[in-house]
């Protein structure tokens, strides 16, 4: 099991933004959360990475406790997040970008005296490929687009090889050939690194739903089942329709 | 064509510094007095490159550099005092001999030594930039708060050498600096010297800032600038960082410092009070932020025309200062050297397209 959680809980301000009895995840598994807005989806992967801290819960990565490690040490252990605000160093080159998240040694006197060698170039360039981002690495990535600047998140955590990658709506404001092709990218990731994606684009949902798709409510994990079981669950159309969104009714 | 344009830019300053104003002071073209005026501005450049590397590249406005200037500077200061008083015979300086102190304080002694002067000079700012921003930085205190924490710091430290009890000669500061290492600190000559230490100082700090800014450590520094949540979940220790650039710009400041003094000839708490320090930040966002070249041009301009100023309409230096930063916001957000290479780069395309047009022509 990668990843273990048991009676995770958290509340903002007396508003209980989580409640998770239960979550597992296996190795290399693609996972996709679901849920209206205010489920508490971006709140688990907050946790999960250490930004927000739960007021009770467990979280075992690899038998590993979590909690109250801070964001270094989590992301040493091998847990890698993408935001869904595209969070990236706008003005360094796009090439920079990825050097800087290169996985390697990265305290003060081992960034002093960094030698760049043959083979993080040669890793750099070859996820830039697989993000298609071959030909910007010299731009300044404040100057990519919105998709791009997506895109470029995914390959600053992919180069931090990380085993569990944790991915916040990445389609959002992506045209329809660009979510696709980020569908394609996470995909062909989940071959090497076990991935949590949170999902409201129900049509990139089922390109990518091969496995299990877990649904939130309210904090509360409702049902987990496959894509064509999720969406036919009565109890999951109720919750979005009661929150007036139509996608999954006219899915 | 980006190195080149350096290399020009690198030459020009030395010629201009290193060679032309040396000669003129030799022949006597060049005054004394000028002489020693840029000798302190190259001091102030020296920490405006620190005010640079801190706020311009990391992002974390610090409003405390003048009080680590002064740290440097009264260090050597005391020194000069010292020798100063043993040369009188009393053993005691002037100042401590009105206040009715009899007895050299403890921590007067080890300035007794030219050598632990220099030392304790780096060392106290060093070790007060560690432990202040290790604080700072640890509750996570950034932006604005950063700002008002610094300046709290600085006004603190200001009345404390003000006070006369604090023995480093209160609201007057220490002053009659007669000579340093048996060189007498008035002679043309010593001057010159100094200038030129100055110079080199300058020149110094600009290379070893110039490494550490391209090397991937200053890349981290920018990285924490543009987003320091992405910086530490990629797993670098924001703390560590900062720390270590807090503590290269306290020490570049209090380098500045211990080669201000001298040639002044008196250092007062003035040099030290929230004024000195926004000053200190507004030479580098004038003279462009987040470029060393910027921070350099950006002090020695300011001061220069804060000379011309004073000296041709007294009254009205701060009404100048002010439209300056006021323009330089509302229209050259990169500083003067924005400003140059935005003139610079419209000439040369200029010549360009008229290359262009020609050679079309002569086809």
């Amino acid at each position: 099991m990668l990843l273990t959680v048991n009676e995770l809980s958290v509340s903002f301000g007396g508003v209980h933004a989580l409640d998770l009895s239960h979550f597992e995840l296996n190795d290399k598994e693609l996972r996709v959360i679901i849920g209206p807005n205010g489920a508490g989806k971006s709140t688990f992967l907050d946790i999960l990475c250490g930004k927000t801290k739960p007021d009770s819960g467990e979280v075992l990565y690899n038998d590993i406790p979590v909690l109250g490690k801070t964001e270094v040490e989590i992301a040493n252990l091998g847990i890698g997040r993408k935001f869904q605000k595209p969070s990236v160093f706008p003005s360094l080159t796009v090439y920079d970008n990825l050097l800087l998240a290169f996985k390697m040694k990265k305290s003060i006197f081992a960034s002093l005296f960094f030698k760049p060698t043959e083979e993080i170039d040669v890793r750099i360039r070859q996820v830039a490929l697989k993000v298609g981002l071959e030909r910007e690495l010299k731009k300044i990535a404040g100057e990519l687009s919105h998709g791009q600047k997506q895109w470029l998140e995914i390959a600053i955590v992919v180069l931090q090889d990380p085993k569990l990658m944790l991915i916040d709506e990445p389609a959002a404001g992506m045209s329809d050939e660009e979510t696709e092709k980020t569908g394609e990218l996470l995909l062909e990731l989940s071959k090497h690194h076990g991935i949590i994606v949170i999902e409201h684009d129900m049509k990139f949902v089922e390109q990518i739903a091969n496995d299990l798709v877990t649904v939130l409510v309210r904090g509360k994990l409702l049902v987990e089942g496959s894509f064509a079981q999720v969406r036919n669950d009565q109890r999951v159309i109720d919750s979005y329709l009661g929150r007036a969104n139509v996608q999954l009714e006219n899915f | 064509m980006e190195k080149t344009k350096d290399l020009r830019f690198y030459l020009a300053f030395l010629v201009l510094f290193a060679v032309l104003l040396p000669l003129g002071n030799l022949t006597g073209l060049v005054s004394n007095n000028t002489i020693s005026l840029w000798g302190r501005y190259f001091c102030f450049a020296i920490a405006a490159l620190g005010v640079d590397l801190i706020w311009g590249y990391t992002g974390i406005l610090s409003m405390c550099q003048a009080f680590f200037f002064c740290l440097g500077g009264y260090s050597v200061a005391m020194h000069i005092v010292m020798k100063g008083a043993s040369a009188n015979g009393t053993g005691i300086p002037d100042f401590m001999v009105w206040n009715q102190v009899n007895s050299l304080p403890f921590f007067w002694v080890p300035f007794q030594s030219f050598g632990l002067a220099l030392i304790l000079g780096l060392l106290i700012p060093a070790a007060f930039a560690f432990v202040f921003g290790y604080f700072i930085f640890r509750s996570r205190i950034k932006g604005v708060y950063m700002a008002i924490i610094t300046q709290a710091l600085a006004l603190a430290m200001w009345l404390l050498f003000l006070r006369n009890e604090t023995m480093l000669g209160g609201t007057n500061g220490l002053t009659d600096f007669k000579s340093l290492l048996g060189l007498s600190l008035s002679s043309p000559a010593v001057k010159l010297g100094l200038y030129l230490i100055s110079l080199a100082g300058l020149c110094g700090a600009y290379f070893l800032s110039k490494k550490l800014v391209d090397s991937k450590f200053g890349k981290v520094l920018q990285a924490i600038r543009d987003s320091e949540s992405r910086t530490s979940y990629t797993a670098y220790r924001v703390l560590d960082y900062k720390l270590a650039i807090f503590i290269a710009g306290a020490l570049l400041a209090a380098f500045a410092g211990m080669l201000y003094a001298p040639q002044t000839g008196i250092i007062t708490p003035g040099r030290m009070d929230v004024r000195a320090s926004v000053e200190m930040v507004m030479w580098v966002a004038l003279g462009g932020r987040g470029k060393l070249k910027g921070a350099v041009l950006g002090a020695l301009v300011v001061n220069f025309l804060y000379s011309i100023c004073t000296s041709l309409f007294p009254d009205s230096w701060l009404f100048i200062l002010g439209f300056l930063f006021v323009i330089t916001v509302l229209y050259f957000d990169k500083g003067f050297l924005g400003m140059i290479e935005k003139i610079s780069g419209g000439i040369g395309k200029r010549k360009s397209s008229i290359k262009e047009v020609a050679e079309q022509q002569v086809v």
